[in-house]
């Protein structure tokens, strides 16, 4: 069975990263994999392990993404298809599913599984706008992930309660971080990653129209960029490694009354 | 400016913050507020939206899509839109929202913007309030043209019952797509295990992924008992079966307002954090400086849960007792 995982380059540790000038996320610094999407490769590799075939890891990002593509494949996954080029650039929901729609067409995999959010977006959202322009079925925060015979079925939590699904493969799905424990990259996996096969493509390799990408493609705006608002006073301690600070902590609810 | 509000709703009730969305969209000037409810047996509950500024319900109320699956949701408020011209298109998040939207994104181009706090008109335009990356940075965010997508966080609006009277309720028909009619809903919304309430209690403390293992969800529960405290939890670990539905807070759990929250080993992901930040103090222990629950901590604790929890619990027990 053929899997796809969409997997995102983040920058690390995403807070109080936004340029003022542009407005945008300033992605000049060091990034890596989604730490979200360690858990959809995790899933991925389990399935093959469990009925056999390849896991193609399939991303939107600048070309420094292919690092945190090859993090995927020193965990396993065999190959890795990344789609960058400047007119891509700012893309939001509408561009970003259009250009994972395309290539995912060209793949035409058995299963696309997404990870849970993006670590520096907190979206959430883009499995529904992918699976819609595929025209398949999508399942998200998935649990709990099991193959039947050409379906899958799913166990997850909603507002209230615990839902058990059913779908008929080829389906999209999305991971809860919960589903699994994401095995680290062993040395073998590492040495192994740099001879996988990686291709880049530009929009037009995907057979997306320029214009329908990137700022232009995009259909949202960020318009300015505000402090967030004042929140009363916060202290900070630090433990030394003892637990010495469970005193300060005790003086700190004894001063608020809480004790 | 005509604005369409996805009415959520659970035991034929629209939900109370599919309302509060309902109130907020009476608010943006354009008195053309309609809802849309989905599902089978729902007719009944469409004449709810009207107190709260809706003055038209387009109900699609039949047995195909009694489960609350997204796509066959796509599929009706994609025809409402292009039919009616709807030129906003408002969601209060939920798990099903999320999908609903993001889904109609695609099918019609527009724009979403989504875990907005606020929308309001700007020289004649709507902008959207989102605080962004760990809450650290608010952006003002817009959209290029109709129709205008929006997904609200949890919490951000209270539904307010205006003069309004009953709403115009029109059925809606029109086919769906064979794909969005692919998932089944084995079994809807089932709730394990029940537990003791974490809404009314003075002090919660709560654990996440950082304990490290379930056993150690021992370290909070004595802590919890020291300080007369009921105990709670993260998604992520009840997902994993570390403790119950019960006691999960945020998004998809509950929303607690504590005297006093200690987050033990909890990221603080905005979707937690929406349930819980309206506790009066709020202390985080994280052995990660960077964490973003430090973000909206009263008091940041950088320490591993491990060696600071039982120390506290012994001093708490030491100064109640003395
Ligand atoms: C639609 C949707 C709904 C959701 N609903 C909810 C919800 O209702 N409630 C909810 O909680 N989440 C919800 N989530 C999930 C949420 O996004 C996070 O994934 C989840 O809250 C993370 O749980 P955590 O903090 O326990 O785990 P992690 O994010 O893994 O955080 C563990 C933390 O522990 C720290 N840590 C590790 N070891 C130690 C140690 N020894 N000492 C101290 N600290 C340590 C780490 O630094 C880390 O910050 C939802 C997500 C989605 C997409
Ligand atoms: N640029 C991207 N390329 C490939 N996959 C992505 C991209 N952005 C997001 N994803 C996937 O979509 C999920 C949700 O991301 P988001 O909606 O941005 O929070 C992530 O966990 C990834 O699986």
């Amino acid at each position: 069975m053929k899997i796809a995982v969409c997997v995102k380059y983040v920058p690390e540790g995403a807070a109080r990263r936004i340029d003022s000038a542009t407005k945008k996320l300033d992605r000049s610094g060091e990034g890596t994999l989604n730490p979200f999407d360690a858990n959809a490769v995790e899933e991925a590799l389990r399935l093959k392990d469990e009925r056999g075939g390849e896991v193609v890891v399939v991303s939107l990002g600048p070309d420094k993404a292919a690092d945190a593509l090859r993090k995927a494949l020193a965990m396993g996954a065999d190959r890795a298809v990344l789609v960058s080029d400047q007119a891509a650039e700012g893309s939001d929901l509408v561009a970003t599913s259009l250009v994972l729609a395309r290539v995912l067409e060209r793949e035409a995999p058995d299963l696309v599984v997404f990870g849970q959010q993006g670590s520096d977006s907190d979206g959430a959202v883009l499995w529904a706008a992918v699976a819609d322009r595929l025209r398949l079925p999508v399942v998200s925060q998935a649990a709990e992930l099991t193959l039947g015979d050409g379906s899958l079925r799913v166990k997850r939590q909603t507002e209230y309660g615990y839902d058990v699904l059913e779908a008929p493969l080829p389906a999209v799905v999305a991971v809860s971080d919960a589903i699994n424990q994401p095995r680290y990259p062993s040395l073998k996996g590492i040495m192994g990653a740099k001879r996988k096969p990686q291709e880049t493509l530009a929009l037009g390799d995907a057979g997306v129209d320029r214009e329908r990408a990137g700022w232009e493609g995009s259909r949202t705006t960020v318009l300015r960029l505000e402090p967030p608002p004042p929140r009363g006073e916060s202290r900070r301690i630090e433990d030394d490694g003892s637990g010495a600070a469970a005193q300060q902590i005790v003086d700190f609810l004894a001063e608020k009354r809480l004790l | 400016m005509s604005v369409l509000v996805f009415l959520e709703h659970h035991d034929d009730q629209i939900t109370k913050g599919s309302l509060a969305i309902l109130t907020k969209a009476a608010t943006l000037g354009d008195p053309d507020v309609a809802g849309v409810l989905v599902g089978s047996g729902v007719t009944a509950a469409a004449s709810q939206a009207g107190k709260f500024g809706a003055v038209r319900v387009h109900v699609r109320d039949d047995d195909g899509v009694a489960a609350a699956l997204p796509q066959p949701r796509v599929d009706v408020l994609a025809g409402l839109v292009r039919e009616h011209g709807y030129e906003t298109v408002l969601f209060a998040a939920s798990v099903l929202a999320a999908d609903v939207a993001a889904g109609l994104a695609a099918r019609l181009d527009a724009g979403l913007n989504w875990d907005l706090v606020d929308l309001a008109v700007e020289d004649g335009e709507l902008v959207g309030r989102r605080p962004a990356l760990g809450d650290s940075v608010y952006v003002s965010v817009g959209w290029t043209g109709t129709p205008r997508l929006a997904l609200f966080r949890s919490g951000s609006f209270d539904p307010s019952a205006t003069a309004g009277g009953e709403p115009e309720v029109v059925p809606v028909d029109g086919e769906l797509e064979d794909f969005s009619l692919a998932v089944t809903m084995v079994e809807q919304a089932h709730a394990e295990s029940e537990g003791p309430s974490i809404e009314d209690a003075d002090v919660v403390v709560a654990g996440g992924r950082g304990l490290g293992e379930p056993g150690n969800f021992r370290l909070v529960e004595e802590l919890a008992d020291a300080l007369g405290g009921a105990v709670a939890a993260t998604r992520a670990v009840v997902d994993a079966g570390w403790y119950p539905y019960s006691a999960q807070v945020g998004q998809t759990g509950k929303t607690v307002s504590p005297k006093l929250y200690v987050a033990a080993g909890i990221s603080g992901a905005i979707q937690h954090k929406v349930g819980m930040q309206g506790a009066n103090v709020i202390v985080a222990v994280n052995k990660d400086a960077n964490a973003p629950i430090f973000e909206y901590s009263d008091l940041a604790v950088v320490a591993d849960v491990h060696a600071v929890l039982p120390k506290l619990t012994q001093l708490v027990r030491e100064r109640k007792g003395g």
